[in-house]
């Protein structure tokens, strides 16, 4: 599946709508780009906290993090915690990525969590929020999440695989405070960040 | 503050990291990069830290290597310009009939294509050797030095495989 993914391989009797319907990042507005944190600042590992998702701070929320994401070079996930914020929101984008299979394209998630998941493979991560190391992770490339969308609050379930399913994983374990250093696999799976000349 | 590089060698047993540890934290040697591993039963660490004279530290640690099961060196250090690795990350894996070269044979190849070793492990388990080194490779070397892997492996009959470990930014 290719494109703007459906979930139309879900059974229709799974409870909540499937896809993101309808729902364009455009309907938040325009939005502030912030500046990024770095660990060890301490919102990074605490839970974040569930958020209304129609209330407008979590819209206006969306909308920086979907601001901050796009302005980053090679960013294709941004969790609020990221931005300072202990909140379970993130915005996600692989649009165009080489490794990504489903794609769904820029949206954002509120109070998402893993509803499934299977296949899981080793790769190697980095994040904006640990700009010097990498690290050797273990994530299901087979997913189901569910989540509400901000502003409507329309909670949606995305069947996603490959890259979009690392980085939707990534992205969730920020919003509960955990970065890829809590799950390396191994002492010797961490990695000085390379530089790309 | 003086940076220091510090190796413990011995027989292992539990604890020798926690002593080890506490006895540079109460120098105010500030532990920076480590690594510790078994080789071959072997307790191996080497660290550096930041702190202290070397001739402190390596009094401080002499109660450890008392019994003679444990080696403790430190030397003073220049500081590295903290550079990070430059070009392209690889992960070589070599495995086969233990003999005699194969990390000379297999680095040699890597170094003369530019390759640049940042991370290496050997093993010898029963009669099989296996080596996996991670490598930092000039933009567009990797295929040619496959190839070059590839025939060097074959001579000494061990097997090669070269894939890219390069990182997805998330």
């Amino acid at each position: 599946m290719t494109g703007r993914g459906d979930g139309s391989d879900l059974d229709p009797q799974t409870e909540g709508h499937t896809g993101l319907g309808d729902w364009t990042p455009e309907a938040l507005g325009a939005g502030r780009v912030l500046p990024v944190v770095s660990a060890p600042e301490a919102v990074l590992s605490r839970d974040g906290a569930e958020v209304d998702p129609i209330a407008d701070e979590t819209v206006r929320l969306a909308a920086d993090l979907v601001a901050t994401m796009r302005v980053s070079p090679g960013c294709v996930g941004l969790a609020a915690p990221q931005v300072g914020v202990g909140a379970r929101v993130f915005a996600v984008d692989v649009t165009g990525h080489a490794k990504a299979v489903t794609v769904h394209g820029t949206f954002v998630l509120c109070n998402a969590r893993v509803v499934e998941a299977s296949r899981w493979k080793v790769g190697r991560e980095g994040c904006m929020s640990v700009p010097d190391l990498t690290g050797d992770v273990k994530r299901a490339s087979r997913l189901v999440v569910e989540g509400a969308l901000p502003g409507s609050g329309q909670v949606v379930r995305l069947t996603t695989d490959g890259f979009e399913a690392r980085a939707l994983q990534h992205e969730i374990d920020h919003c509960a405070g955990l970065l890829f250093l809590d799950r390396v696999a191994g002492a010797h799976a961490i990695y000085q960040r390379k530089v790309y000349l | 503050m003086n940076e220091l590089a510090i190796t413990v060698i011995g027989r292992d047993r539990p604890g020798i990291v926690a002593d080890v540890a506490e006895v540079l934290a109460r120098l105010g040697a500030n532990l920076t990069d480590s690594t510790m591993t078994r080789l071959r039963g072997h307790f191996a660490m080497t660290l550096i830290c930041v702190g202290p004279a070397a001739t402190e530290v390596e009094a401080a640690l002499a109660p450890l290597a008392a019994d003679s099961q444990l080696v403790a060196t430190v030397r003073s250090v220049a500081r590295d310009g903290e550079a990070a690795p430059a070009g392209e990350p690889y992960v070589m894996a070599v495995h086969g009939a233990d003999r005699m070269g194969i990390v000379a044979a297999m680095t040699r190849v890597l170094t003369e294509a530019g390759g640049n070793v940042t991370d290496l492990s050997t093993r010898l388990a029963g009669s099989l050797y296996v080596v996996v080194a991670e490598v930092d490779l000039p933009a567009g070397a990797a295929t040619a030095l496959a190839e070059r892997l590839a025939a060097t492996a074959a001579e000494l009959g061990v097997e090669v495989t070269l894939r890219p470990a390069e990182p997805d930014l998330l």
